[in-house]
């Protein structure tokens, strides 16, 4: 890999900074990180793609951020006289049936969006790797058991399941991100007990256990942060996933309540007007498609760099 | 020092049951290097992985330094024993550098001094301090070897088992590793018990030898034995001609290397 003719008249601190990350012979456990992790983004820069997804996710952490400074108008508060627009310079993407401007909801929907999103991985994420490490590691009859728990949470379709949770807790976004959360974690304890098993046999995991290292640090510090690789690109695919069950349940009026500006719920209340009045379904699924597009996109890029196959190289 | 008697070793069960081990027996002394040849499946790999401990379905006698062996290990036991692995490639783990390979065995046992510890183990293993943070990925072969040497040896321990250390390498890197751990034997008065399919490696390293085929020791003999090709067994008389061709070449490829010094 050569430098980029763009980068390479800045000759000062940026190539210094390079020649540092890149050092084959690194001074400390930091730098020896950072340089890995150079490596690693180059690496995902080559994907054009990716690259894109990774703004599209970007863009949405800024808008959510930010959104009482981007909104033009209140996301909320109604205004009856100026029902159903259509886009214009006023409202750049139209209003809806309370005449709230559909821009200024889709901004603030970003925050709920990536509250789901986020909590939705913080919760599934170490639950599944945690019970997929200890199975794959521990065998025998913890396996079983902790797998055919596994099993019966998988037998159901992941948006019925979460019905079910969010009918039994009650409609509301916390429940919502709850059900969602229990649905989406035996996937992730698959993977990783798929990873743990063919982890465990190998030869520094017997030669780490010559040394008397116990089953915590074993799984702790060896399997697990192997496995976290495949887990995270799983994870990043998964989150359209989330995102559009989290939708289907504000739909269906089971997660995000009104007046949220939940983009699934925005979808179910443009419903009545989708002939007449398009965009007001249309605009909050455009966002859906979009942010699902870049954890797509991203989640591949990631699949490339963090493959283990690819290591080597 | 290390004593086994009728060991026995069996994979599966019922009818689909393997004796890997029929009872074999030997003896190694203290600072001793014991060789153990054999093909491929002859059960000279399985003998190690009782001796460490990995392996505990087995029966018979086993002790070491005068203690009678039984399922698990404790953390002092693995002190004294240390195992280096045949594959370089596989013994290190992809995500931890040098440095946290090294260092992890000190903070198991609570050795303290960890960063000194470090550089005087590979400082004693030939490799320089630039490569302390690297990661796997970014060494040779033999260097990954001689990390996993110093991986074994940091805890300073009286026993090293070999399980084909030179075998994934290729033949010049061969020479060097054997070589230091030729030396580290005689610095440190090691007791070795090396494991290899290779009669070349087991002469140039052993003193006395085990013969193993399909489960059992068939010939012990020394090593002048093996040199003048005065081996009892038919079997032992095999593998010798066998590797005759290969070990005229490779004698004289050592000679070669002897003479030009070691480098790299």
């Amino acid at each position: 890999m050569t430098a980029t003719p763009a980068t390479r008249p800045q000759r000062g601190s940026l190539a210094r900074c390079r020649a540092w990350l890149l050092s084959a012979a690194p001074q400390s456990r930091r730098q020896a990180r950072l340089g890995r992790a150079y490596l690693a983004w180059r690496h995902f820069a080559e994907n054009r793609l990716a690259v894109v997804g990774l703004g599209i996710i970007v863009l949405l952490v800024a808008v959510a951020a930010l959104a009482p400074i981007l909104a033009p108008y209140s996301p909320n508060a109604p205004a009856l006289t100026q029902r159903l627009l259509a886009p214009g310079p006023a409202h750049w993407l139209g209003t809806d049936e309370l005449g709230r401007d559909i821009l200024s909801r889709i901004i603030f929907g970003a925050r709920l969006t990536l509250y789901v999103v986020a909590l939705v991985a913080v919760i599934a994420a170490p639950v599944g790797l945690l019970i997929g490490t200890i199975a794959g590691y521990a065998g025998g009859f913890l396996d079983t058991l902790l797998m055919r728990i596994t099993d019966i949470f998988l037998a159901f379709p992941k948006l019925i399941l979460a019905l079910a949770f969010v009918s039994a807790l009650g409609p509301g976004i916390e429940n919502a991100i709850i059900a969602i959360a229990v649905t989406a974690w035996p996937p992730y304890a698959r993977i990783a007990r798929a990873e743990t098993i063919t982890i465990r046999n190998t030869e520094f995991i017997k030669a780490a256990r010559l040394q008397g290292a116990g089953p915590v640090r074993l799984v702790w510090g060896h399997v697990m942060p192997l496995c976290l690789s495949s887990l995270i690109v799983r994870v990043t695919l998964d989150m359209a996933g989330i995102i559009l069950t989290a939708a289907g349940l504000g739909f269906l009026g089971l997660g995000a309540q009104p007046p949220l500006p939940e983009w699934g719920a925005m979808i179910s209340s443009g419903r009545k007007f989708m002939l007449d009045q398009w965009w007001v379904a249309a605009m909050p699924g455009v966002a859906i498609f979009i942010v699902s597009l870049g954890f797509n996109l991203l989640g591949d890029g990631l699949r490339d760099v963090l493959d283990p196959k690819a290591e080597e190289r | 020092m290390i004593q086994v008697a009728n060991l026995q070793v069996v994979f599966g069960r019922g009818r689909r049951a393997n004796p890997a081990l029929r009872g074999i027996s030997f003896a190694v002394a203290a600072g001793e290097v014991y060789g153990i040849v054999g093909e491929s499946g002859s059960g000279k790999s399985t003998v190690l992985n009782v001796l460490s401990g990995l392996w505990r379905h087995w029966s018979g006698q086993v002790s070491i330094d005068d203690r009678p062996m039984a399922g698990r290990r404790d953390r002092a036991f693995h002190k004294e024993v240390q195992m280096v692995f045949q594959d370089p490639y596989g013994s290190l783990h992809p995500r931890h550098t040098v440095d946290r390979i090294l260092s992890e065995p000190v903070a198991i046992h609570r050795l303290g001094q960890s960063q000194a510890r470090v550089l005087r183990a590979l400082e004693e293993v030939g490799l320089d301090s630039a490569f302390r943070f690297r990661y796997p990925h970014q060494l040779s072969g033999g260097q990954r070897q001689r990390v996993a040497v110093a991986r074994a040896l940091i805890l300073e321990p009286r026993i090293l088992l070999l399980d084909e250390p030179t075998s994934a390498l290729d033949v010049s890197v061969q020479a060097e590793v054997l070589n230091l751990l030729t030396r580290l034997q005689r610095e440190r008065r090691l007791t070795y018990i090396l494991v290899s399919h290779d009669l070349a490696v087991v002469a140039h390293m052993c003193r006395r030898l085990a013969v193993m085929r399909r489960g059992v020791i068939v010939e012990e003999l020394t090593v002048e034995h093996l040199r003048q090709r005065r081996p009892r067994h038919p079997y032992t008389r095999q593998l010798i001609s066998a590797s005759i061709g290969y070990d005229r070449q490779a004698a004289e490829a050592q000679a070669e290397i002897d003479a030009e010094g070691e480098g790299d």
